[in-house]
């Protein structure tokens, strides 16, 4: 696969030029790099998914089931009696083409199918085909087309190529969601068995071991124990890490590639360290050990399937209220589905620092609080010993992810810690950050290495970025919130502007914290000799 | 081609009134019958949409939020757009419809060699449907002047504010202007951008050239060949009040003006133009962020099969115990 990876000056030249060939006449080729492998049978057959077969999308047989077509019509009715959203996005779209190129994916290919209203369109056409008078009389006039397998294959191939960053969603006058509009298409696909692997399998990890790694309760617990341990060799002070242990005040949940990923690690490093110097009492949990929620991608029933353990374990374990770290479409689920789909959470206790006493009024019916939300109070409050020159050695950007941005709007809070943790900080350019940020260009699960190609040109505008200010401002480092960041910002990074780290809010408050005891720190979490101050 | 098959679709109606209303002079069908019909079809449409719509129910709190968040006392949140109370709602409602406040953040993108990409503001498309929204909502309110008598003060004063230029007898309306140049500008970037080109459709082009033929019959009508206004009142006059005539000395321009009218009346409920009302649904705009304060409800929802806990301590039960984890089964 590397090696057939182009070169960047090679990716880089886009053709923006729409194709003679009309949109309407579903044309897909599926060439390696730009697409996502088929769910592996046993995976799917683990979550009780239907159709389940051994197939490639670049098979000429899809083997879809006999009344495939049905199947989908139903469903799309079903789900248009469902979601008032839905409705109103196959029905007011004018066209004006604002989110035409707010598509990190439009930027990155010049596929005029990466517009968002013609992705929007794929399945509008066929809405208008069945289900308006207008489209059942005046057909390709009105913009309806049939819905034939060919149509099935460009859905799968373009509905896997979008992140569901809901970027075009801010530029929108109607604030049409594409992300709401590819969920629908993937529950569509999923109804017939054409589901990607890098969703099924996470998805039936979690569901069986409590995370998408598939970690089991023994593996979990020697992460951490080894977190812990790492933690003591570089700061002198062991701190305690429970898991499963009921009555603590918090339960706190993470992203599983915290804990078994890098530059993820650093970060749970991070973590531990704060915990146990402001003395909090929480306890992780082996069970409820991924925050983040494939489920998500795949369709709301799976969300919900996947997410009920948070609070089940709340339950159980008898917590106050739950902390959540740093990720992203993670925070998706937790800030706008997770009370809704499996609340009320009326056993637990409005979140309040014991710390600071702050009560967080803004999570007081989930409670359930963003660990950025968590740390810039104690900032604020005065209650942290830092020394952000131990961050000298970094000149650091922030990078929004998608879902804490445009689903949840947690700005200035990492930035605030940032702020407080490190001395060298920059902005990337105001197009590119807050609610205009641009997706690392893999995210709802389409961060594959066989996807290589397509996550390249997708993470292109956020790469593009960083270089500006790498050249203008000398950055080396791109912090973030999100675990699918920190998995796939690095290769990213690597390809389109080498020289570039990922790292986490909290490893640098990891670094920067002063912890009572401690011994004399001239490493930082990864080991990296801190610079002397005259570095810079 | 779509654009051209509008062009024909536009020419087509008007052609039908020629015929209907000239050569046949089948005045009271054009004059009464089909405004009736189109009210008809506009009521009956708008009122099957929106029930479908509503009928429809929001199961999930999903606000596009852009914005600060409303969370830490001393962290200023951006109530606007990034609402959390009803009021901040109505408030981004209002930006969206009056000012059309997400169009207004457009940016253009483009790749310079490097690759560099730059981001420049692009505010025509905003100010193009800014002006020509603004000016078809004036020139409709002013046209109440023909369906109530004495004519109100507010219609008056539009007028007034419409003509405050005082040039040329009769007066000028700026909106004349404006709503033309509006037009003409959303047609031609749809026709001579590559891109917008590719994935308009028939039913983006028709409106355009519709309701400009109807604002260029007006402006016809207005400042070039006059038209006998009280016999147009009366018209109007006897259509409200359900007692219609059809007065005579009303030409031809008159009817095309009156059919094009009638025919975006009727078509209004059937297409895209519903952005209208759908834009005051919209999920994405209509909903404060408060998802973590405040439990939405899915009147939907449903059991679904879980992995209990239970069940996880069972399956691994000999790794638990091992690990030295706490169990539930082992009191």
């Amino acid at each position: 696969m590397a090696e057939k990876t182009p070169k960047p000056e090679e990716l880089g030249r886009i053709d923006y030029h729409p194709p003679k060939r009309s949109w309407m006449d579903p044309a897909v080729e599926f060439r390696h790099g730009t697409f996502n492998y088929a769910a592996v049978p046993e995976r799917a057959e683990y979550l009780g998914l239907p159709n389940v077969r051994k197939w490639q999308p670049t098979d000429a047989d899809w083997k879809l089931p006999e009344n495939w077509k049905e199947i989908i019509l139903n469903g799309l009715k079903e789900r248009l009696e469902r979601y008032r959203s839905l409705k109103i996005f196959m029905d007011i779209c004018v066209r004006c083409g604002a989110c035409a190129d707010k598509c990190h994916f439009f930027i990155g290919s010049g596929d005029p199918k990466n517009m968002p209203v013609l992705r929007a369109e794929l399945l509008r056409s066929v809405y208008r085909n069945d289900f308006t008078l207008a489209g059942k009389i005046m057909g390709k006039m009105a913009g309806a087309r049939e819905l034939t397998k060919e149509v099935v294959k460009e859905w799968f191939y373009y509905f896997y190529q979008c992140t569901e960053c809901r970027r075009c969603s801010v530029f929108c006058p109607y604030g049409i969601d594409t992300a709401e509009i590819t969920m629908m298409v993937r529950e569509l696909l999923n109804l017939i068995g054409c589901g990607i692997d890098w969703i099924t399998t996470p998805a039936a990890n979690c569901f069986r071991t409590g995370n998408h790694l598939g970690i089991q309760p023994h593996g979990f617990k020697d992460s951490i124990e080894f977190a812990v341990d790492e933690l003591e060799e570089l700061t002198g002070i062991r701190v305690d890490a429970p898991i499963n242990e009921k009555g603590k005040n918090v339960l706190f949940v993470i992203p599983s590639a915290d804990y078994f990923g890098t530059p993820h690690y650093y970060t749970l490093l991070g973590y531990l360290a704060l915990f146990h110097e402001i003395g909090l009492s929480y306890t992780f949990s082996a069970y409820a050990s991924e925050g983040g929620n494939f489920g998500l991608f795949h369709s709301a029933e799976m969300m919900k399937r996947l997410n009920n353990k948070i609070y089940a374990e709340a339950r159980r374990l008898k917590v106050k209220w739950i902390i959540g770290g740093e990720c992203g479409h993670m925070w998706r689920v937790l800030h706008q589905y997770m009370d809704t789909m499996n609340g009320p959470a009326d056993f637990l206790e409005q979140p309040v620092s014991p710390v600071t006493g702050t009560r967080f009024e803004n999570a007081r019916s989930t409670k359930m609080v963003h660990i950025c939300e968590f740390t810039a109070d104690l900032i604020k409050h005065g209650k942290l010993k830092l020394d952000p020159s131990r961050n000298n050695h970094w000149n650091v950007t922030f990078h929004d992810s998608c879902n804490p941005s445009r689903a949840m709007g947690l700005l200035e809070e990492p930035r605030y810690i940032l702020k407080n943790v490190c001395n060298n900080f920059c902005e990337m350019p105001e197009n590119t950050i807050r609610e205009q940020t641009f997706c690392c260009g893999s995210g709802s699960g389409l961060g594959t290495d066989e996807n290589l190609e397509m996550r390249l040109r997708g993470g292109l505008p956020r790469a593009n970025a960083v270089k500006f200010v790498k050249e203008k401002h000398g950055v080396n480092l791109l912090t973030c919130i999100c675990a699918i960041d920190k998995a796939t910002l690095p290769p990213l990074l690597e390809y389109w502007v080498p020289g570039v780290e990922v790292a986490g809010v909290h490893e640098l408050v990891g670094n920067a914290l002063i912890m009572k005891g401690e011994k004399k720190r001239d490493v930082d979490l990864r080991g990296t000799p801190l610079s002397t101050g005259e570095d810079r | 081609m779509n654009a051209f098959i509008s062009f024909l679709a536009v020419g087509g109606l008007i052609a039908m009134v020629l015929i209907g209303a000239g050569t046949l002079q089948l005045k009271s069908l054009f004059g009464v019958i089909i405004p009736y019909a189109a009210i008809a079809a506009f009521l009956a449409g708008v009122v099957y949409r929106v029930i479908g719509w509503a009928k429809s129910p929001v199961p999930f709190n999903i606000a596009t939020t852009c914005g600060q968040q409303n969370s830490l006392p001393w962290i200023k949140s951006n109530k606007l757009d990034n609402p959390s109370s009803t009021l901040g709602v109505i408030g981004r409602m209002a930006l969206e419809v009056l000012l059309f406040r997400s169009l207004f953040r457009n940016t253009k993108a483009e790749l310079r060699t490097g690759p560099r990409l730059t981001y420049t503001a692009n505010k025509w498309l905003w100010l193009g449907g800014l002006v020509f929204h603004w000016s078809f909502l004036i020139v409709f309110l002013r046209h109440y002047r023909y369906f109530a008598e004495p004519v109100p003060g507010f219609v008056r004063l539009l007028q007034n504010i419409d003509g405050f230029f005082q040039i040329g007898v009769p007066i000028i309306y700026i909106t004349n202007i404006t709503i033309l140049a509006a037009l003409s500008f959303l047609f031609l970037r749809r026709l001579f951008s590559a891109q917008l080109r590719y994935f308009s459709l028939f039913a983006d082009y028709f409106p355009l050239l519709l309701i400009g033929s109807i604002a260029a019959t007006g402006v016809l009508m207005r400042y070039f060949f006059k038209t006998d206004i009280v016999a147009v009142k009366e018209l109007a006059m006897g259509l409200v009040s359900f007692n219609p005539v059809v007065p005579d000395g009303l030409g031809i321009l008159f009817y095309v003006h009156l059919f094009l009218v009638c025919v975006l009346v009727a078509y209004f409920p059937y297409g895209k133009l519903m952005h209208m009302g759908g834009v005051l649904l919209s999920p994405t705009r209509n909903l404060p962020n408060n998802s973590r304060s405040r439990r939405h409800i899915n009147p939907w929802d449903y059991p679904v099969k879980v992995h209990t806990y239970e069940e996880w301590e069972e399956e691994f039960a000999d790794k638990i115990k091992a690990a030295g984890l706490p169990m539930e089964k082992d009191k």
